[in-house]
């Protein structure tokens, strides 16, 4: 009973409570990067959630084989592997959502909630709760993308997804498709946040 | 087994490394005909912009084949060295980027002959440079008059969101419509200026993207670098 509640926690948590982007503030950059609109951030939040969820396997099931001192370079070889094939499939399947998003996949390697999980969790934990906890923490982060990206695109450009939503006189606000509206979009997103949850206000 | 010792550290990355690299391998493998097959419609998606033609996202290879009669390459004294039809990848892989690198007299030069729906003919020529930040490439289609410019496309590798990746956008583009080549029987390349300034030797112009000064000098010595080798076609297809 006891390790059927952790799991919840561990998956639920990163959602609202412990959640990697507005809680923790890891993986702004990309944040920024990539939510002008909804699309490239729906398809960067699966690919984040599919690499952290299979790099947690990974590292959890090889943990206690990893000599201690290489590490940090085995939990990067394996991210890094994965982001190349993540890569590659997109790159076969979804050619223009991976022009859209160029560079931003390949720095999923840098994201620091990547290696933030790896070696906080996977390290320490068996599979399935590693499991958890990857799609969990990718769920939180691709929770917050859309969030920002939903505002920035019906502003911005006047559609969702490529419709248009907004009434044909509506003059779309260039300001909301530049990088600095993201961050403030996130930092009203954070105060929303800590005025409801007032545990996590420092 | 000491998990801690060299010999084991060593053999632990030499077997993970083989693993990925094997993984990895395969995945690029098992893809590569999609991916060839998804960058060159893209490429073909790109060339039809250039003509102003509405394009659906699907069956873009048949959009292509129906539009696109014959691809050329002429050399600078405008003859015609080769010539196939729009299926001939040897002309449309002809990578344009490292052509624009030899000296004129050396180039390959293709040219996309495109049949409008109305019957109209454009000859697209495709062009390759640099902006501020990395490579700038674009697609300029010229009328059968050979001087006068139908419609213009550029793309570009990883220029400044909002300043020189403006150049993508419609309203850069549509000032080329109408600009002409020829003056007075005489090539001159379409010059990118700062707004409010004139070229100097008369060619017909069009206003660079303020904020964008790199990107659109780099425009104007693609246009120039690119383009003036076509000048003996251009002038045979005036008569």
């Amino acid at each position: 009973m006891a390790e059927k509640i952790k799991n919840k926690t561990v998956f639920f948590n990163p959602f609202s409570k412990n959640n990697p982007v507005v809680v923790q503030i890891l993986g702004i950059c990309s944040v920024l990067a990539v939510t002008a609109k909804l699309e490239p951030a729906l398809v960067m939040g699966m690919s984040v959630i599919a690499v952290l969820a299979f790099s947690n396997v990974i590292i959890s099931l090889l943990r206690n084989t990893i000599p201690t001192n290489i590490r940090i370079i085995v939990q990067l070889v394996v991210v890094a592997g994965l982001v190349i094939i993540v890569n590659q499939l997109l790159l076969a399947f979804a050619y223009d959502v991976a022009m859209q998003l160029s560079v931003f996949i390949g720095l999923i390697i840098t994201n620091c909630i990547l290696m933030g999980r790896l070696e906080a969790f996977a390290m320490a934990n068996s599979p399935w709760p590693s499991f958890l906890d990857g799609v969990g923490n990718g769920v939180g982060y691709t929770v917050i993308l859309l969030i920002v990206a939903f505002f920035r695109e019906l502003f911005g450009s006047g559609t969702l997804f490529g419709l248009q939503v907004m009434p044909d006189g509506y003059v779309p606000n260039g300001l909301m498709i530049l990088p600095p509206m993201a961050l403030i979009i996130v930092g009203c997103i954070i105060w929303v946040h800590r005025s409801i949850n007032k545990d996590i206000q420092e | 087994m000491n998990k801690q010792s060299n010999t084991y550290t060593v053999i632990y990355i030499i077997v993970l490394v083989v693993v990925v690299g094997a993984a990895l391998a395969f995945t690029s493998m098992s893809l590569r005909d999609r991916q060839i097959a998804n960058a060159n419609a893209d490429k073909m998606k790109q060339i039809l912009e250039s003509v102003r033609i509405p394009i659906d996202n699907k069956n873009i290879d048949k959009q292509f084949a129906e539009h696109i009669t014959d691809l050329l390459v002429v050399d600078t004294e405008g003859n015609v060295v080769k010539h196939g039809g729009p299926d001939d990848m040897d002309i449309f892989n002809i990578d344009i980027a490292s052509q624009a690198k030899l000296p004129s007299s050396e180039r390959q030069l293709p040219v996309f002959v495109c049949r409008l729906d109305d019957g109209q003919v454009k000859y697209i020529l495709p062009m390759s440079g640099n902006g501020l930040w990395g490579a700038i490439w674009g697609y300029v289609s010229v009328d059968s008059d050979g001087s006068t410019i139908y419609g213009a496309y550029f793309s570009h590798a990883s220029e400044t969101p909002g300043l020189g990746a403006e150049i993508t956008r419609d309203p850069f583009r549509n000032k080329f419509i109408g600009k002409q080549f020829f003056k007075d029987g005489k090539f001159l390349p379409i010059s990118v200026v700062k707004s409010g300034q004139q070229p100097t030797d008369g060619s017909d112009y069009v206003d660079g993207i303020s904020g964008g000064t790199i990107t659109s000098k780099g425009v104007d010595a693609m246009i120039d670098n690119c383009l003036s080798p076509y000048d003996a076609y251009l002038q045979s297809l005036r008569h």
